[in-house]
């Protein structure tokens, strides 16, 4: 399939482009980026026999497409919340093509023959690239080593138990050393299940006036500072996922001075609500970590400003209504966010937080070298993986046309600015 | 603009009456009590009281009954009724109860009064007082002693303005706000 | 007129319909003292005392309070229901529902289900304790009392003792009071008294003796033995020794102090049985109170027009 994309803004700081051009993709790749400068009438007339489909992205920006490190798709075991071709239609719905998804799964991802049916059913329905993270431990009980060697074999880029901590430490030390073979990272749900202690709200006001049991703020940070140590203690690559209070963000950043090599990722629901959300007893605000207070919300902007935070994810947890329509303690915790994480990051770029460059890297080009991915961003050669943004378009949110079959989200109604237009994957066009 | 249909002399002339009317029924004041239905009905019922006693004759009890929770109409009404205090405080039973109440109209408000006496105790006899009968009874109650019968139309309003609550006496007809 | 068709909590009381509760109560304490302890109001509406935690004395109240108003009353408590058999709240709830309740008392162990009622069900939902939430008929009845015994709440300083951080109880006196206008004091170890309450306009007290200067009214908590062996403090002996009222102690509150307790009671432990059954208690008045304060506020959520 041949096709242009002509008259966007195409944007993409890795490669240095920023400006007008057309980008021709043939057979899934990128074969020309058609910058607009001297040849360029000729050169798009030449293009534009050739192509068999044509977009119009006047007035859009293109942009390397999202990539999400941190997905629930929940294939296989529990299909009546998520498949495989459900969650990444709702990614490419969303503007993301690649998505990383967890092994909490039902086996759970703990060796390679679930790596290889989790490739294959991507393969067979997903629409676009899906790439498996595999457990640390088996059944991701925190006791024994997985086979980490036998699964990036067979596919996996990275090990995370998410879902649940590591909590023994000299497990998460061997983790972290063993994992130096492959070169790949550590992905750490960082969180102290014994201060946790059955919590279901940030230990805070709000729990204290909505009765509900308290997650304390140092159930993540202390799991943090033990995590930033043993990765300073191997070497080893530690990424920190779903970074949610000020603490964190200042573990993390003293860490980075120090020249630890530590990543970190936030997620769109820490840097648009706080635990506020939660009043009425609104099971779609019930997350693991806890939507925190003002002062962490605005600690996190900070942290993605500064760089302390690489990467904004979407920890994509979606769950059948009957699910959420419970009692808040009984209610399982998660928030199903590919398709609202574009809008509301794009929020980010509106106030000035961050540009729309520093967004590309946040969203794309980080999570590509956290993963040691080099055959993305826009240059000839790569895969075409692509989305078409529109930076002002308004809409409302509504979970009843979402793709994914989750529809717990607490941004109902919000009205967004920003989306993805049309997203490309392997060459592949998704339209609104 | 309402129209006055008792003035502070006709309603002081009526009580009288009615006061005089009562001794004369009953022979005498053994056994009488006067129970007044909130709010009106007890003013006038003290009121009453206070004449029987002027005409020289003995202090009779005087109680106040509060029908709300009687009400045949709680889930149809738009304001929910306001509870007052039940206040009788001596026995009802083997007594004549003369029960006060400002305007008679439907009868409902009686028949709830009668069901709350009866929850009280055993009465020899109830007997009604009104200072307005306006007509269009909906159940079979009549009054044993009557002010002034004044006939009216189902969308006009007659409202009894008593001094102990507005500082004047007076009756006056209204048309029907709308939606009352 | 109450605002919503549900009591949820005091939380979303105001000032006013907390006193219309209570100016009502007073009404309806008037039939409890009579010979026929029963009004017709409520004839024909039905009430399920929805109960998923085990109670006695607290189903007992609302369902004489029930009674008493005319109102027929069903008993759903859950080891003899369905929910054990895996029945989710939903199906229960729509359940009760289609068996014609207008007024579904509920209690139980999970903060937010009568909110979740509430938001699914149409009858009016009475919270009767949900988890460590609210207890608001519990603090009306107080109110009540403190309002009959000492002719008003505003200026009074009432001091609230035990384990705070569980107690439902504590929370609904501790809105209910302070919109009132009293001045609320906690009594207890730091390790039952949550950090944040202090962002609540109560005093924090630590010591039983600094506490109960010039107190004028006090509500003992019952201590659960369940939080015994849970690190909360180390044995109910200790607990007993340091926060249990005792005359010496009482003798530091003012002299015509009330001393009040939501019950059941554990003599001995956190009140001697002296003060229980001496002159200071109330105890026995608060239970009278409850069922009137029960009727009070089921006429006001059934006995009116709801579109």
């Amino acid at each position: 399939m041949k096709i242009l994309i002509k008259n966007g803004h195409i944007i993409d700081p890795s490669q240095g482009l920023d400006g007008m051009g057309d980008i021709f993709i043939e057979n899934g790749k990128i074969k020309e980026i058609n910058m607009k400068r001297k040849a360029h009438d000729a050169k798009r007339k030449e293009l534009l026999k050739s192509s068999v489909r044509t977009i119009d992205a006047g007035g859009l920006f293109v942009m390397p497409g999202l990539i999400d490190m941190h997905v629930h798709l929940r294939e296989p075991g529990f299909e009546y919340k998520e498949t495989i071709k459900t969650g990444t239609g709702a990614a490419v719905h969303g503007g993301f093509t690649t998505v990383c998804c967890m092994p909490n799964t039902y086996p759970v991802h703990d060796n390679a023959s679930v790596t290889e049916f989790i490739i294959r059913r991507a393969a067979e329905e997903g629409s676009c690239t899906v790439l498996p993270i595999g457990a640390i431990t088996k059944g991701q009980k925190g006791e024994e080593l997985a086979e980490m060697g036998t699964m990036v074999k067979e596919g996996c880029i990275a090990f995370s138990d998410d879902g649940s901590p590591v909590m023994n430490s000299l497990i998460m030390r061997r983790a972290l050393e063993y994992s130096r073979t492959f070169e790949v990272p550590i992905i750490s749900h960082c969180e102290d299940i014994t201060l946790t202690d059955g919590g279901v709200v940030n230990e805070g006001l709000m729990s204290v006036t909505l009765g509900l049991k308290g997650i304390p703020a140092e159930s993540e940070e202390i799991m943090i500072y033990r995590d930033i140590a043993l990765a300073e203690l191997t070497g080893a690559r530690l990424h920190v996922a779903h970074v949610s209070t000020e603490g964190s963000v200042q573990l993390i950043r003293d860490a980075k001075n120090r020249g630890v090599r530590v990543t970190a990722e936030t997620c769109p629901h820490y840097f648009s609500l706080t635990e506020d959300a939660v009043s009425g007893y609104d099971t779609n605000a019930k997350v693991n970590p806890p939507l925190r207070t003002d002062i962490d919300r605005q600690a996190i902007k900070e942290g993605l400003r500064d760089g302390t935070i690489d990467v904004i994810a979407t920890d994509h947890a979606p769950h059948h209504a009957d699910e959420k329509l419970r009692e808040f303690d009984m209610a399982p915790s998660g928030i199903s966010g590919l398709e609202t994480a574009l809008g509301l990051s794009l929020g980010l770029v509106h106030e000035g937080v961050l540009t729309l460059k520093e967004l590309i890297e946040k969203m794309s080009l980080r999570p590509a070298r956290i993963l040691g991915l080099d055959d993305k961003g826009l240059k000839v050669g790569s895969v075409a993986d692509i989305v078409i943004v529109d930076l002002n378009r308004e809409w409302k949110v509504d979970p009843g046309e979402f793709v994914s079959k989750g529809r717990n989200t607490p941004f109902n109604g919000w009205i967004l600015k920003g989306m993805a237009a049309v997203t490309i994957s392997k060459g592949r066009i998704y339209e609104q | 603009m309402p129209k006055e249909l008792m003035n502070e002399h006709d309603i002081k002339r009526a009580l009288t009456r009615i006061a005089h009317e009562i001794i004369e029924k009953n022979r005498g004041t053994k056994d009488l009590c006067l129970v007044g239905i909130q709010r009106g009905g007890v003013h006038l019922a003290k009121r009453l009281a206070a004449e029987i006693k002027a005409i020289g004759e003995k202090d009779i009890p005087v109680g106040s009954l509060d029908i709300a929770l009687y009400r045949d109409d709680l889930t149809i009404r738009k304001e929910q009724p306001v509870i007052r205090r039940t206040e009788v405080p001596f026995e009802v039973t083997d007594l004549k109860i003369i029960l006060v109440d400002d305007v008679l109209f439907t009868g409902r408000s009686i028949r709830a009064a009668m069901d709350a006496i009866m929850d009280l105790g055993r009465p020899a006899s109830i007997q009604l007082t009104v200072l307005i009968d306006r007509g269009h009874r909906e159940l079979p109650i009549k009054a044993d002693f009557i002010g002034k019968n004044i006939p009216t139309a189902l969308s006009e309003v007659v409202e009894v303005q008593l001094r102990e609550e507005v500082g004047r006496d007076r009756v006056v007809l209204k048309k029907a706000k709308k939606g009352a | 007129m109450l605002k919503t068709k549900d009591l949820l909590g005091i939380k979303e009381l105001s000032g006013e319909e907390i006193n219309l509760i209570l100016d009502t109560a007073a009404g309806f304490k008037d039939v409890l003292g009579r010979d026929i302890k029963k009004v017709p109001t409520l004839r024909g509406k039905t009430a399920v005392n929805l109960f998923f935690e085990p109670s006695t004395r607290t189903r007992t109240s609302f369902e004489l309070a029930a009674k008493r108003l005319s109102t027929d009353v069903i008993n759903f408590s859950v080891p003899t229901s369905s929910v054990v058999k895996g029945e989710s709240l939903i199906d229960t709830a729509l359940t009760v529902q289609a068996l014609g309740a207008d007024l579904i008392i509920i209690r139980h162990s999970s903060a937010g289900v009568p909110h979740f009622l509430s938001k699914n069900l149409r009858a009016s939902i009475i919270n009767a304790g949900d988890g460590t939430n609210e207890h608001p008929t519990q603090a009306l009845l107080d109110a009540f009392t403190i309002k009959e015994k000492k002719g008003g709440i505003e200026g009074l300083t009432v001091a609230i003792v035990g384990d705070i951080a569980h107690s439902r109880v504590a929370k609904s006196n501790i809105y209910c009071l302070t919109k009132l206008g009293a001045k609320v004091r906690l009594i207890g170890p730091p390790t039952l008294i949550p950090k944040q309450i202090e962002e609540m306009p109560v005093a924090v007290f630590h010591s039983m003796e600094e506490g109960l200067k010039g107190v004028d009214i006090l509500i003992m908590l019952r201590i659960q033995m369940e939080r015994q062996g849970k690190g909360f403090f180390p044995s109910i002996e200790e607990y007993s020794k340091n926060w249990g009222i005792t005359s010496e102690r009482l003798a530091h509150a003012q002299r015509d102090v009330l001393v009040m307790h939501p019950g059941p009671m554990n003599r001995g432990i956190e009140i001697t049985s002296e003060i229980a059954d001496g002159p200071r208690s109330v105890i026995l008045e608060q239970v009278t109170n409850g069922i009137a304060v029960r009727m009070a506020v089921m006429y006001l959520l059934a006995g009116v027009r709801r579109s």
